[in-house]
């Protein structure tokens, strides 16, 4: 009963098309705001700031960025990690070319060609789709991967193979580089997913949003409605592929401080889909339940042995975490194949009939 | 709701569509020979025969998903080369599935707004923003589709996701998909397959209703010989890729080659195109 529109008429059209047109929702995403930006800095220890919430923030981000293409699109992609790796890259070049300029505006520049390799790798999107598409990006994310190791001037032909983040400053405030504190990172990551996931939503909910979901649902359909399907889908990648970018320079330059070709191999692709997949397909909160079920769920279960005062080795505690967390992954996709997102929902429905149970 | 704008400048009863000759094969089938039939702006085209007679095949080449091997198309004054589906869409032809084709994962709202894509024009930037322009535009065209929806009276089922709704109501949306474009020729492929005789009477009066009162031109593929003979102008009969038979519905009716093919097998089961035909 505490959750619920009646009373809340809409007015004019403009209101029905707000993204959260629910007084409640908006009141409680006011209350997460207020709770991201000053309650997590102020209350935060380090741990929680540099080794939860900067992981989860990046990675929230590139699942955002592969689920406008899946989950959106309807394409599927396993270069997510190789597009992640085109911004880090960049992000590095530009900032040791141009060492001036702010390394805030390489960032985002980097998604700019993270999203051109996106579009590349998209073409063959014209004529294939589904698990031969998904091989198709595998192939990218494998040539992408081949580029970070081979082609030395990316590194700047450094021994190690590696990239090292050069320490530059915002407004004298040290944001990259080891003086660079928790706070923060976390302030400027934060600042960047919220605004990304904001224009995220404004894209998903207008005229292209909804031409990407009408490819995914019946291509066929929507060519009939005179969506041309070829650049439709380049724009998804293209899109899609900024994201990733951007999560991938922030996940070198505010996460890792350094990072070796093998930072952005498969596995990462994976852990993304596994993110979008659990958290809900065409879901933009979903993909932050994901990331947070596969990368807050594990420290959290790491860290309860402790909090309990029982004294496990460490090494079965990592085991235990793959299995508990194995677990509960596969108890979440049976119990609501669409994802957390659909869970959440469906809570949602339940709380505006409570007490009632229809 | 709208008429649709009127870019072709042609009166009611010019000739909107010509087929000339089209032939269209399938490896070794023939689902096409030497069809030629034309549809005249304003008038209700109904095109009837057999199943496996060609039927949703012509449709198809009317709107650019097949391409004939032979013969000419003719719209608008216009002989056409070759086509794309999404260019028949921009010259303002809409048509909706003989199985139903929504964006199953969408709500009814959002799937007839996808039906003005092409009169949306704001680009990336602006949609990032949602602000604006960009808001008004959605505005502006979220009006145009609460008047389809309240024509078709779907309002309860706006939000819901059309993969939800019963049969009846998903072809009512997918009409209202197509009437979101603004067709200037309305291609409906059995849009009262598997309704129930109210549903049916509804669907009925909203092609009546378009028809009339918008002018639309509408070419029907039916099977319900009743609902044919009451809502057409013309009917054109095709078996086997054939055509058979082309006039008023009373000089189809009466021909002996439709009813051989066609109406002779109603006939046999006791006739219920008779029944139909009282309603
Ligand atoms: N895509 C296709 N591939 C092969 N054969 C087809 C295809 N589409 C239609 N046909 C054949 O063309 C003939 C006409 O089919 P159709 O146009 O669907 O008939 P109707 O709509 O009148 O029932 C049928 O014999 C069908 O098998
Ligand atoms: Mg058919």
């Amino acid at each position: 009963m505490f959750y619920r529109e009646a009373g809340q008429f809409k007015q004019s059209y403009a209101a029905d098309q707000a993204i959260f047109p629910i007084r409640q929702d908006r009141i409680g995403l006011a209350v997460i705001l207020l709770i991201a930006f000053v309650g997590i800095p102020l209350f935060g220890n380090e741990f929680l700031l540099a080794s939860v919430m900067v992981p989860f923030l990046i990675l929230a981000l590139g699942a955002i960025g592969l689920n406008l293409l899946t989950g959106y699109a309807g394409l599927l992609s396993l270069g997510t990690a190789g597009f992640m790796g085109v911004g880090a890259y960049a992000a590095y070049k530009l900032s040791t070319i141009f060492p001036e300029v702010n390394i805030l505006v390489w960032i985002l520049c980097s998604g700019f060609f993270a999203a051109a390799v996106g579009a590349v790798f998209g073409l063959p999107s014209s004529r294939i789709k589904g698990f031969y598409l998904a091989v198709a990006t595998l192939a990218a994310q494998f040539f992408l991967q081949w580029c970070f190791v081979r082609w030395s001037w990316l590194y700047n032909d450094n021994a190690s193979g590696a990239i090292e983040v050069p320490a530059r400053t915002l407004f004298g405030i040290a944001i990259t580089g080891p003086s660079a504190t928790p706070v923060t990172r976390y302030l400027v990551v934060l600042t960047i997913v919220v605004v990304m996931t904001l224009i995220a939503s404004n894209i998903v909910h207008g005229r292209i949003g909804r031409s990407w979901m009408a490819v995914r649902d019946m291509d066929i359909a929507a060519q009939l409605m005179g969506i041309r399907l070829l650049p439709v889908k380049l724009l998804a990648f293209a899109v899609s592929s900024f994201y990733c970018g951007v999560a991938g320079a922030l996940m070198v330059f505010l996460w890792l401080g350094a990072a070796e070709p093998a930072a952005f191999d498969i596995n990462l692709s994976f852990v993304l889909l596994f993110m979008v997949i659990i958290g809900g397909l065409g879901s933009l909160i979903g993909s932050f339940f994901g990331a947070a079920l596969i990368h807050i769920l594990p420290i959290a279960i790491r860290m309860l042995p402790d909090a309990l005062g029982l004294s496990i080795g460490a090494a079965t505690v990592e085991h235990l975490t793959f299995m508990i967390v194995g677990a509960l992954i596969i108890f979440f996709l049976v119990v609501e194949p669409h994802g957390l997102a659909r869970l959440w929902q469906i809570g949602k429905q339940k709380l505006r009939v409570w007490p009632f149970p229809y | 709701m709208r008429a649709p704008g009127d870019k072709s400048g042609l009166k009611a009863g010019d000739t909107l569509l010509a087929v000339e000759n089209v032939s269209l094969t399938f490896g070794g089938v023939k689902a096409i020979s030497e069809v030629s039939f034309d549809i005249r702006k304003g008038e209700i085209r109904a095109i009837i025969g057999p199943n496996g007679a060609g039927k949703t095949s012509m449709l198809n080449v009317v709107n650019g998903f097949y391409h004939p091997q032979h013969g000419r198309i003719t719209y608008k004054g216009q002989t056409r080369a070759r086509m794309k589906p999404y260019q028949a869409a921009s010259q303002g032809i809409a048509r909706t599935f003989q199985n139903v084709a929504l964006f199953r994962g969408m709500s009814t709202l959002d799937n007839i707004m996808v039906g003005r894509t092409l009169k949306m024009h704001r680009g990336l930037f602006w949609q990032m923003l949602r602000f604006g322009p960009a808001m008004a535009e959605e505005i502006e065209h979220r009006r145009v589709v609460e008047d389809i929806i309240d024509f078709l009276q779907i309002e309860a089922i706006r939000k819901v996701p059309v993969g939800k709704l019963p049969y009846g109501l998903q072809k009512r949306v997918e009409l209202g998909r197509a009437l979101a474009m603004e067709p200037e020729l309305l291609l409906l492929d059995e849009p009262m397959a598997g309704m129930n005789l109210e549903e049916k009477e509804d669907m009925c009066r909203y092609i009546l209703d378009l028809n009339n009162q918008f002018g639309t031109t509408i070419a029907l593929i039916e099977h319900d010989m009743g609902v044919v003979m009451d809502l057409s102008d013309r009917v054109v009969v095709l078996e086997y890729g054939h055509k058979i038979a082309d006039g008023t519905p009373d000089v189809v009716k009466a021909d002996a080659k439709v009813i051989d093919a066609y109406l002779g097998i109603e006939r046999g089961v006791s006739g219920p195109s008779q029944e139909s035909e009282a309603t």
